[in-house]
């Protein structure tokens, strides 16, 4: 028989204000096996740990049940504080009253009695359980990042600084992503490519840091600690050691269709291209679509122009397996297809453009030299207007529910660049509600109102008409003043929503990271644990995870990294002891549970079963122990109740269920 | 509750449309080809059912103007459909002067040059018995 204690918490007003706390201490110490029953105003105080330690000693307690908050938050805590004081912390169980009882009750009477029952449960469970102890299982001194934009880079910086090794796997030529596209930064107005051209070099140069471009993960098995990885490394055609980078063959290549993805197509490129001039690696790719040499088997000037010889049209794609202890997801986004808004006539006219489109206009490195012009007639344009929330906040099936949150500060920038480069261009901005919350992000948008007589309206715009003088009509409301606007425009900018890389989803599946409705990955909490995936060993790095800005970013890379280099640090990783396990005398081999396995946990081996008149070679179910996640589908899955989970064993949830309806 | 407030439910109820769900962005006004000779503007539609001022609504020449091009409701991006609010208040106002349905013998009787024809066709796709 256990010596149970059961320890009630009031958390404050929280939960004695709706559950008669004293009552559940009384009705504790009528159940079987409980010896001591207390309450406290927090249990998780240090007071309150101090007088579950001191009993679990003065008692001699065997089990302890803490009535508290839901086991998500304090479950750990606890266990820690019994087994300081010499008690197996799988001793413990937490009776939720909070979350599951008292938040969600208003009427004391029924609260208390739910608060009863749920304490009745635990201690019941508590009867069954047993003390198991926690295996081990090595960790892999490496980190994988998947993503090589600026969330990548600086997560796998910061990583490498610590002096651990990183791989960085990007799936275009270059690393750099988005930012590298963009021309000026909020709220500061610096180059973006001279604060992030450096850190490409920094990592591209640094000893622990390897960069694998134009690759993508093609599968990844293992667990925390020790992951296994398939990298594709799609052919480039090049030889990245013999190439020297001189650009000879892109200035050669005489196909020059294809649409440049840097400029999101508003240029053309070579089928034998790097993405842009400061591209790390400096060495192209040949795109096999656009390329002669591969379309008809004629041409070759690329290999004939390089003084290297570094072409090589055999190359095949390869893919390497490497192990990793952790893995960091830093997919980024893009910005969403503009096909279902017809209205703003995006598709009709070449002067109605995004605001990333825009970026690369105003590029000096850009495909107008960085000159702001018409991309119908290249007349500079005298008349601008900004269309804010373009797919964003959207309760339709057209856009997206959340806020962007990058387009008010980048549109301001945008405004402000404009009206000083062009003091004789008028902008125009709708928005729905300017939102700059960030340090100096409201003096940055005030700026552009007081300082630069950007027109700034309240209200969206209904339709876009291109004229047919080429002037695109908008019609528009200012809410505010109650009139409807009509302005005759040369160029309009949307803000289009920004959503998450569709590679995302596939990665997550890969890595059985969750994500949430909009393709998001998710946070194992939102405001705990906000840059790790509910997946151990999993790490979430920038806009993956949710709409942010660069210095958030930024600060999330090097959170996320921090998160990777304590999981490194670590020699012996250890797993949890809750894992599933087949009765072999049970089990017949039906793969119901293999099937079910969100983590391929499950395996079969054909082994001798030794019973009472059972003497046989049989095909079982095997789990390891090290993969096993301990969700239980298997144990529902199974038809012959083989398989039992330790610490939610059938008979343990069978009691707590007899516990309820008693 | 109050007529006012019974008929904001009623208006509610006909149009399907929770004039809670608007994040008053205008772009309903913004698209309106009548917005001119509205006196309650689109986007002000649905705070004047919000504070249950209906009678004002019932009484309004927007009821008139709105061409029923359903632009306003095509175009929402809260999926809050103003143009939904104006037919409901629309119906509603035929049916406070009683027997407010058409009949087919009576539509060409109506088409008049400042009657926009979208309007009777809605208004027969409506309120025919």
């Amino acid at each position: 028989m256990q010596r149970i204690g059961v320890f009630v918490c009031h958390c404050g007003s929280n939960i004695a204000a709706t559950v008669d706390v004293k009552r559940v201490v009384e009705c504790a110490r009528l159940e079987p096996g409980v010896v001591f029953a207390e309450d406290y105003q927090y249990m998780c105080s240090e007071a309150g740990q101090t007088k579950i330690a001191d009993a679990i000693k003065r008692e001699g307690l065997t089990g302890v049940v803490v009535c508290s908050c839901s086991p998500r938050m304090h479950e750990a805590t606890f266990r820690k504080c019994a087994e300081g004081a010499g008690l197996n912390p799988y001793m413990l169980e937490i009776a939720n009253i909070r979350e599951q009882c008292s938040w969600i009750h208003k009427d004391m009477e029924t609260a208390t009695e739910k608060a009863v029952v749920l304490m009745r449960a635990a201690v019941a469970k508590v009867n069954l359980n047993v003390p198991l102890k926690s295996g081990e299982s090595r960790v892999t001194k490496r980190a994988l990042v998947i993503g090589g934009g600026i969330a990548g880079i600086q997560t796998a910086l910061d990583i490498a600084e610590a002096g651990y090794e990183v791989d960085i796997v990007e799936k275009t030529p270059s690393i750099g992503g988005r930012m590298a596209q963009l021309d000026k930064t909020f709220p500061t107005l610096d180059c973006s490519a001279c604060i992030l051209t450096p850190k490409m070099v920094e990592a591209a140069a640094h000893e622990k840091i390897r960069i694998f471009t134009y690759s993508e993960v093609e599968k990844v098995t293992g667990f925390v600690g020790d992951f296994t990885v398939d990298i594709r490394k799609k052919a480039r055609s090049v030889d990245i050691d013999k190439c020297t980078g001189c650009g000879v063959c892109q200035e050669k290549c005489p196909s020059k269709t294809a649409k440049s993805e840097f400029n999101r197509g508003l240029s053309k490129r070579s089928a034998i291209y790097t993405p842009f001039a400061q591209a790390v690696p400096n060495v192209p790719v040949i795109d096999r679509e656009h390329c002669i040499k591969f379309k008809t088997g004629k041409c070759g000037v690329c290999s004939k122009v390089c003084p290297a010889g570094a072409i090589d049209y055999e190359m095949r794609d390869e893919i390497i397996t490497e192990k990793y202890g952790a893995i960091v997801a830093a997919t980024g986004f893009d910005m969403i297809s503009l096909d279902k808004y017809d209205e703003y006539a995006y598709k009709k006219s070449p002067d109605v453009i995004t605001s990333l489109e825009l970026e690369r206009i105003m590029n000096a490195a850009g495909p107008t030299g960085g000159h702001l012009e018409r991309l119908s007639d290249g007349k500079p344009p005298k008349n601008i207007v900004f269309i804010q929330c373009v797919g964003s906040r959207c309760a339709d099936k057209r856009g997206k529910s959340y806020c962007s949150k990058i387009c008010c500060m980048y549109t301001a920038k945008h405004a402000m660049l404009i009206r000083d480069k062009y003091p004789d261009t008028n902008v125009t901005v709708f928005y729905i509600d300017v939102r700059t919350p960030g340090k100096n992000f409201d003096e940055f948008y005030r700026r552009a109102v007081e300082e630069y007589h950007v027109n700034y309206i309240k209200g969206q715009v209904g339709k876009v008409l291109p004229q047919p003088d080429g002037t695109l009509l908008v019609q528009g409301a200012d809410i505010i003043d109650g009139r409807q606007v009509l302005i005759n425009a040369d160029m309009v900018v949307l803000a289009a929503a920004i959503e998450p890389d569709p590679t995302a989803r596939k990665l997550a599946t890969m890595l059985t990271a969750s994500i949430d409705t909009n393709g998001f990955l998710t946070e194992a909490h939102p405001k705990l644990r906000p840059v790790e995936s509910p997946t151990a060993g999993i790490f979430l790095s920038g806009v993956c995870q949710g709409p942010k800005d660069i210095p958030e970013t930024v600060s999330q890379a090097g959170a996320a990294a921090v998160k990777v280099i304590g999981l490194l640090s670590k020699d012996k990783l250890l797993t949890n002891p809750c894992t599933a396990k087949a009765d072999e005398l049970m089990c017949n081999g039906c793969s119901a549970c293999a099937n079910v396995c969100p983590y391929g946990a499950i395996s079969y081996e054909d082994r001798e079963v030794r019973g009472i008149g059972v003497r046989e070679v049989r095909r079982v179910a095997v789990v390891n122990g090290a993969l096993c996640q301990g969700c239980g589908a298997c144990t529902v899955a199974c038809p012959s109740g083989a398989m039992d989970l330790f610490g939610f064993s059938n008979r343990q949830i069978t009691a707590e269920v007899d516990a309820i309806c008693r | 509750m109050t007529k006012a407030e019974k008929q904001a439910e009623l208006i509610r109820d006909i149009s399907g449309v929770d004039p809670y769900k608007c994040m008053k962005c205008g772009k309903c006004t913004a698209t309106c080809p009548s917005y001119a000779e509205m006196d309650i503007k689109p986007h002000q539609f649905v705070s004047f059912v919000i504070r249950g001022e209906i009678e004002a609504l019932t009484k309004s020449r927007s009821l008139e103007k709105c061409l029923s091009c359903f632009a306003c409701i095509e175009r929402c991006p809260r999926s809050v459909e103003p143009g939904r609010l104006i037919d409901a208040a629309r119906q509603l106002a035929a049916r406070e002067r009683g027997g407010g349905f058409l009949t087919t013998e009576e539509v060409p009787e109506m088409c008049d040059p400042d009657t926009p024809s979208q309007l009777l066709v809605s208004a027969y796709r409506r309120y025919r018995r």
